[in-house]
């Protein structure tokens, strides 16, 4: 187990550096100069030479691209996500203030999705072919086909047309205030994770329907068990590792999602920061944040690796 | 004499078209969800031919003499804040849909074929690069990178086409090389060496024809989610830009501000999301029952 551990942290350096290394080059294939842009201002005439000689200095933009990504890359081993381009505040502060709000909606996503998404899965495996069973398939199919963005507008729409509600705006942080902060975050977070919910249902029908048909449910059956825990204790524990797998495959849909979530319901989180930062131009903050989205992603897929030998205990990583 | 001559050339013709025919049938019989997938896809690609047909003409065309309309005959999905009707934006938006959907996919996944057949097939020092280009490019979230590349890119058709097919490459990759190497090990193409077929015939007449299933079923599993991701960019101001038709766009901005008055202007384009979204995730589906039956019902 140990050696396992060691091995996949070490696995992970060269995928980090990759990833920094991409990122940096996405950023760096802008047609066009950034340093001409920010000193045009979106206006039409010449620029004057000597301020664009200025501007590209103080991006540090005029040393070569090597030594920017070393710079950079150093930067942020020393915990340093550099200064947003448009503001010149921190990135990292901002992080941190907005960091609750977006890791509040993902943790509630994925709440909802298992809450919904478990019984669907296990009622269509243990009434396979009922009517249950085929409602339960139909909600994962629509509800995987719904764009996000459009549920939240119905949300929105519904409650302003029925209810005269809308949800609280501004910065609503749960130790603060937690009602506030709960009627922000509930919806995004719903429909995050009823698509969460349509593909965790999915995965936990079939799997379970494999599992029902193993030899160890039949003998926990034959010992006079109660139907129960049949379900829970034997069927359900071995059944859930295929539901991990695609969920943790999920994540990045899961970021994805927070990302317009927070922009259609006005939360002030990582994902409304990345689309302000993409419309401003602020080429720091995007960076920063793509590559922030990256770490976050990288680290939950080694927890998820982690996570599979206390599910199953043969999965011992030798 | 003229009559068999008819016959011999009219024959083939004909029986390919009853082949077709009998193929379809059988696969609505065999998979009736996947059927219905088709059919929403088909209906979708009669409103992109003929929209100019359906519609009242120019989806530009604004109005200020007829904002904001309720559905009605005239206007049959109502007006927009410009006058615009509707139901033509919307029967425009499904050739932006679909040309973005199939473009991407296809210039993305055929790429990701010959990338993942190459270094499947040539193994070694390339073939390890690759699948850590393929892993580091995988680390970042799809949707995150179609944006960091539209950041970077600018809005525009063409440019989320390549964002698209550049987010789908490292999967279909991933996907085909996997396919390769278990393919390359059938004692059929180790036949085909022993008895000196050349590398090029080895590929063409004895890989590529066994990958070419798997890839088509990737390739149609792509399908509604590239169509979700240009709506999303679309939506988020960072994909199509006005004042073309896109169903994503039609939802972006102040829409929302009109919501509550033309409640018609959020519902529709986004049900028209729906519709084509899951009448490819349909078909999708049940073509990947087909290749791999254990599958089924997943």
């Amino acid at each position: 187990m140990q050696t396992f551990l060691i091995r996949r942290f070490l696995l992970i350096v060269p995928t980090l550096l990759g990833a920094t290394l991409l990122v940096f080059l996405i950023m760096r294939i802008v047609p066009g100069d950034i340093a001409y842009l920010l000193v045009q201002g979106g206006g039409e005439g010449k620029v004057d030479p000597a301020a664009l000689a200025n501007m590209r200095h103080e991006l540090g933009i005029d040393r070569p691209v090597a030594v920017q990504y070393l710079a950079w890359v150093g930067n942020i081993l020393k915990g340093d996500l550099g200064n947003s381009m448009r503001t010149g505040h921190p990135i990292m502060e901002e992080i941190t203030r907005r960091l609750p709000l977006t890791a509040q909606i993902a943790l509630m996503s994925v709440f909802f999705g298992f809450i919904g998404g478990l019984p669907l899965g296990i009622i269509s495996a243990l009434k396979q072919n009922s009517g249950a069973d085929y409602i339960s398939r139909l909600l994962s199919i629509f509800f995987l086909a719904f764009p996000s963005f459009w549920l939240g507008l119905i949300v929105l729409l519904v409650g302003m047309k029925f209810f005269d509600w809308s949800p609280p705006l501004g910065y609503n942080v749960l130790w603060e205030k937690p009602v506030t902060n709960l009627q922000q975050l509930i919806f995004p977070s719903a429909i995050i994770g009823s698509h969460l919910m349509a593909i965790v249902a999915r995965m936990t029908r079939s799997s379970m329907l494999e599992v029902l048909r193993e030899d160890y449910v039949r003998t926990a059956r034959a010992k006079g068990l109660a139907e129960a825990t049949v379900i829970t204790r034997h069927a359900m524990r071995n059944a859930m590792i295929p539901v991990i797998t695609i969920v943790s495959l999920q994540v990045g849909g899961l970021m994805g999602g927070a990302v317009v979530m927070e922009t259609v319901f006005s939360v002030p989180g990582i994902g409304a920061y990345l689309i302000e930062a993409i419309q401003f131009r602020d080429y720091t903050v995007t960076q920063a944040l793509v590559l922030l989205f990256a770490l976050i992603f990288i680290a939950i897929d080694l927890l998820v690796d982690v996570s599979y030998g206390w599910f199953d205990p043969r999965i011992s990583h030798v | 004499m003229a009559q068999p001559q008819a016959v011999s050339t009219l024959a083939p013709r004909y029986r390919g078209l009853r082949r077709l025919g009998l193929g379809t049938l059988r696969f609505a019989k065999k998979q009736p969800l996947g059927a219905a997938g088709l059919a929403m896809v088909l209906v979708v690609a009669v409103a992109a031919v003929f929209a100019p047909l359906l519609g009242t003409g120019d989806p530009n065309l604004d109005d200020f003499t007829a904002r904001l309309q309720p559905p009605s005959g005239a206007h049959w999905f109502g007006t927009d804040n410009f006058g615009r009707d509707l139901w033509t934006r919307i029967l425009f938006g499904a050739r932006i849909s679909l040309e973005v959907g199939f473009l991407s996919v296809f210039t993305g996944s055929l790429l990701g074929l010959v990338i993942g057949v190459a270094t499947g097939f040539v193994g070694g020092f390339v073939d390890t690069v690759t699948v850590r280009i393929v892993e580091m490019t995988l680390a970042i979230p799809a949707l995150l990178l179609a944006l960091a590349l539209m950041a970077t890119l600018g809005a525009g058709v063409d440019k989320v086409i390549i964002a698209i097919a550049i987010t789908y490459l490292p999967r279909t990759v991933r996907v085909m090389r996997g396919t390769v190497l278990s393919v390359k090990e059938n004692v059929y193409v180790e036949a085909a060496r022993a008895i000196g077929a050349s590398t090029p015939r080895i590929v063409f007449r004895h890989i590529l024809p066994n990958v070419a299933a798997p890839y088509l079923i990737v390739a149609s599993s792509l399908l509604g989610g590239a169509i979700l991701t240009e709506a999303t960019l679309s939506f988020l101001g960072l994909g199509i830009p006005p004042p073309h038709p896109s169903w994503g766009r039609m939802l972006a901005g102040n829409v929302s501000s009109y919501a509550v008055t033309a409640p018609w202007l959020v519902v529709f384009p986004g049900l028209a999301i729906s519709w084509i979204v899951l009448g490819f995730n349909l078909f999708g589906d049940a073509l990947r029952d087909i290749w791999d039956p254990r599958l089924r019902g997943r």
